[in-house]
C-alpha cells in the first residue's frame, strides 16, 4: 500500500533521496483510509444519527468522499514531485514523459 | 411476482434494451482503427480511451447488476453485515493507485494484454503465467453467470421469468434472447461495444439510485422510520438459528469479518481480468491515476443503493429469495413506467460487465493457453480469431451454468472465485514492485493459497447449506472468524517469502525478466512506447517477442 517511494526515476545519478517529506505525505493520504475503514470499532454505532441514518453508515460513506479527496491530494502531490524529479534529471527527450 | 405481466414496465424495459442492441453493433464503428483484426483493436479497444470513456467503461464492469442487486440483498438479509462492500470500494482506490500505473506502463511498452502476460514476461515461466490464467478463467465464469442471475431477478419481477410448471425454453426465452444479443455485439464490436453501452448504462443507474433516494423514504415516512422499522425487523430471531437475524451496527464478533472481508475483496478486485482489460484499454497512465479519483462517485451510489435493502424491510416486502428484494422495491414504490427504467437499468447493467469479462477471459485463454502451448506463431488476426470464439464459449458456459444449476451453485462459485483470484497477487502485484520473489515460489505459494482457501470455504456450513456457506472462517491463530481469501492469501505470501529464501540459497534458475526498471514509469509519448492512437501501429507483431 505505501509502496510509493520504490517508484523511482530510472537515472541513478542525479536522484534525490527516496523518501522525501513530500513521499511520507503522499503514502499518508493514502494509507489514511485503510486505518480508518478497518477499525470497525471506531465507527460501530448508531450516535449519532444524520437526518435518520445511523453512525455507522452516514461515517462510511462520508469516507467515500473523504478517501477520493485525499487519492486527489495524492495524486497532484505525486505530480509535484515526478515533475521535480523529471527537470533535475537529463533534460533529454524523456523530460515530461514521466511527469504527465 | 408471478401474478401477471406488468406491461407498461416490460416495453419501457423492451425499448432501453433495444437501443442498446442498436448501439452494441454500431460501436464497430466508434473510433475505428485501420487494422481492426488485431487483439489490442478488438480485446482493448485500440488502447484509445480517455478519462471519462475509462470512467464509464470501469464503473459500469465493476459495479455489476449483480453488485446492485446482492448487496441491498445482503443488507435487506442481515443488515450491518452486508455493508462491508462500502469500505470495499472506498480502499480499491488507494490501492490500486500505487500499482495500477505501473502495470499500465509495462503493458504499453511490451505490448500485454494480461495479467498472464506480464507475469510471463517478468518471471519467465509459462508456468506461472499459466497459473495465473487458469485462475483469471475460473474466478471469471461463475461471474458472468451472476450477471445472468440479475437479469432473471429482474425478468421475473417484470413476470416474463415463467411459473414453476412452465416449459424450461418458454420460461428461459427471454433470457436466451438477451444473452444472444449480448454475445453478437461482443463478438463483432469488442470491447468498444460494452464502453458505449457503459455511458446508458451509468446513467440510468444514477438517474435511478438518485430518485429512489429520495423519493421512496419520503413515501416510507423518513429514514428515521425506515431504521427503526428495519431494527425491529433484525432484532426478532431468524427460524432457523433462533439468534436475531441480524443488527444495524456489527458487534463485536462480527468486526473482524467485517474489515477483512472488505480488505480481502478490496485486494481481489483488481486481481480479476475484466478490471484489468478496462484499465489497459484506456490511453495514457494519467487516465488511470485520474480515475482513482473519480471512481468513488460510484462507491457513493453503491452506499446509498446498500440503504435501500433497509427501505425494503421497512416497506413490508417479503421475498423467500433476497435478490428479488429490490427489483420487488421498485416494483411496489415507482409508477410502473419508472419501475421500467429502473429494470431496464439492472439489465443493462449487466450486458456491460458480462461482455468485458468475456473478452477478458477470451483473452487470456488466447494469449496465456492458446499462443503459449497450442499456437506460438499465430498471428495477430489468428489471436483475435480464436479470442473471438472463446469469447462466444465463454457466454455460452455460463447460461449453460445458470441454466442447468442452482443459483447457488454459481453464487459458490463467485464466492471461491474470489478467494482464488486473490491468490495472483503475489506474482502479479509482488512482480510490478520486485523481482526477489522467486518464480517456484511465488507458484508454490499460489498452490498453497488456492488449496486452503478451497478447502476453508467447503468447510462452512450456513443454516441452508452445509458446505460453501459462507466466506468467513476462523482464522488459525488468532482464533477471531475472517474473511478465508485473506488468511489464504496471508498464507500464500509466508510461503512464497520462505521459499524464495530456499530457492536463492539453492541458486534455482531464475528465468529471464524481459523488462526493465524505467518500463514501469513509461508513459505515452515517451520514445519507445508504442503509440496508441488507433490510426497507429498498435497492430503490428508484438515487437517483444
Amino acid at each position: 500500500m505505501s509502496d510509493v517511494q520504490e517508484e523511482k526515476p530510472p537515472t541513478p545519478t542525479t536522484r534525490p533521496p527516496t523518501v522525501t517529506p513530500l513521499r511520507v505525505v503522499v503514502a499518508l493520504c493514502l494509507l489514511a483510509p485503510f486505518v480508518a475503514l478497518l477499525w470497525v470499532n471506531s465507527y460501530a454505532r448508531t450516535d449519532p444519527a444524520f437526518i435518520g441514518i445511523p453512525f455507522f453508515y452516514w461515517y462510511q460513506m462520508a469516507w467515500v468522499l473523504i478517501s477520493s479527496a485525499l487519492t486527489m491530494t495524492a495524486y497532484q502531490l505525486w505530480q509535484r514531485d515526478q515533475r521535480a524529479r523529471g527537470a533535475g534529471r537529463d533534460r533529454g527527450a524523456r523530460e515530461g514523459g514521466v511527469s504527465r | 411476482m408471478t401474478d401477471g405481466v406488468n406491461g407498461v414496465a416490460l416495453t419501457v424495459f423492451i425499448l432501453f434494451f433495444l437501443a442498446v442492441t442498436v448501439m452494441g453493433f454500431l460501436a464497430t464503428r466508434w473510433r475505428k482503427a485501420e487494422n481492426e483484426h488485431s487483439l489490442d483493436e478488438w480485446g482493448l479497444g485500440g488502447r484509445s480511451f480517455g478519462t471519462w470513456v475509462t470512467w464509464f467503461l470501469l464503473g459500469g464492469d465493476l459495479y455489476t447488476a449483480y453488485t446492485f442487486v446482492a448487496v441491498p440483498a445482503a443488507v435487506y438479509a442481515a443488515g450491518a453485515a452486508g455493508f462491508f462492500a462500502v469500505p470495499y470500494t472506498v480502499l480499491i482506490y488507494p490501492l490500486v493507485f500505487t500499482f495500477l500505473p505501473r502495470l499500465w506502463s509495462v503493458s504499453h511498452k511490451h505490448g500485454y494484454i494480461t495479467t498472464s502476460d506480464f507475469v510471463r514476461g517478468r518471471f519467465g515461466s509459462k508456468g506461472l503465467s499459466l497459473a495465473v490464467a487458469v485462475t483469471g478463467i475460473l474466478a471469471t465464469m461463475p461471474y458472468i453467470a451472476l450477471q445472468l442471475v440479475g437479469i432473471q431477478a429482474v425478468l421475473d419481477v417484470m413476470g416474463v421469468g415463467g411459473d414453476e410448471g412452465t416449459h424450461w425454453f418458454v420460461k428461459d426465452l427471454p433470457l436466451l434472447i438477451a444473452f444472444g444479443v449480448l454475445a453478437a455485439y461482443t463478438y463483432s464490436s469488442g470491447l468498444r461495444a460494452p464502453a458505449l453501452i457503459a455511458f446508458v448504462k451509468d446513467t440510468l443507474i444514477y438517474l435511478v439510485i438518485a430518485v429512489a433516494i429520495i423519493y421512496i423514504p419520503i413515501k416510507l415516512g423518513g429514514f428515521d422510520d425506515v431504521f427503526a422499522k428495519a431494527g425491529e425487523a433484525f432484532a426478532q430471531p431468524s427460524p432457523a438459528t433462533g439468534a436475531p437475524r441480524g443488527a444495524l451496527v456489527p458487534g463485536d464478533a462480527g468486526q473482524w469479518g467485517y474489515a477483512t472481508l472488505a480488505l480481502g475483496s478490496a485486494l481481489a478486485l483488481f486481481m480479476y481480468p475484466h478490471s484489468i482489460t478496462a484499465t489497459l484499454s484506456s490511453r495514457s497512465r494519467d487516465v488511470i491515476r485520474r480515475n482513482t479519483t473519480i471512481l468513488p462517485l460510484y462507491s457513493l451510489m453503491l452506499g446509498l443503493l446498500a440503504l435501500l435493502g433497509f427501505m425494503a424491510i421497512a416497506a413490508g416486502i417479503k421475498v423467500d429469495n433476497g435478490q428479488l428484494a429490490i427489483p420487488q422495491l421498485f416494483e411496489t414504490m415507482f409508477p410502473d413506467w419508472f419501475a421500467g427504467v429502473a429494470f431496464a437499468a439492472i439489465g443493462i447493467g449487466a450486458l456491460v460487465p458480462a461482455a468485458i469479462m468475456s473478452i477478458a477471459a477470451a483473452n487470456l485463454f488466447t494469449r496465456n493457453i492458446y499462443k503459449d502451448f497450442i499456437k506460438p506463431d499465430a498471428t495477430p488476426a489468428q489471436e483475435t480469431k480464436v479470442s473471438k470464439i472463446v469469447s462466444l464459449l465463454v457466454k455460452v458456459g455460463a447460461l449453460v451454468f445458470v441454466l442447468s444449476m442452482d443459483k447457488t451453485v454459481a453464487i459458490n462459485f463467485q464466492l471461491l472465485g474470489g478467494i482464488w483470484i486473490l491468490q495472483t497477487m503475489p506474482a502479479l502485484v509482488g512482480g510490478l514492485f520486485t523481482r526477489w520473489f522467486h518464480r517456484w515460489a511465488l507458484l508454490v505459494g499460489w498452490g498453497v493459497g488456492m488449496v486452503y482457501g478451497t478447502a476453508a470455504a467447503y468447510g462452512v456450513a450456513s443454516p441452508t447449506q452445509k458446505h460453501f456457506g459462507g466466506s468467513s472462517a476462523e482464522i488459525p491463530g488468532i482464533g477471531e472468524i475472517g474473511y478465508i481469501g485473506l488468511t489464504a492469501f496471508v498464507l500464500n505470501v509466508v510461503v512464497t517469502v520462505a521459499l524464495t529464501f530456499v530457492m536463492r540459497a539453492l541458486k534455482a534458475p531464475e528465468g529471464v525478466d524481459e523488462t526493465g526498471p524505467s518500463d514501469y514509469t513509461a508513459d505515452a509519448g515517451d520514445p519507445d512506447v508504442r503509440v496508441e492512437l488507433p490510426t497507429a501501429t498498435s497492430g503490428d507483431p508484438d515487437p517483444v517477442r
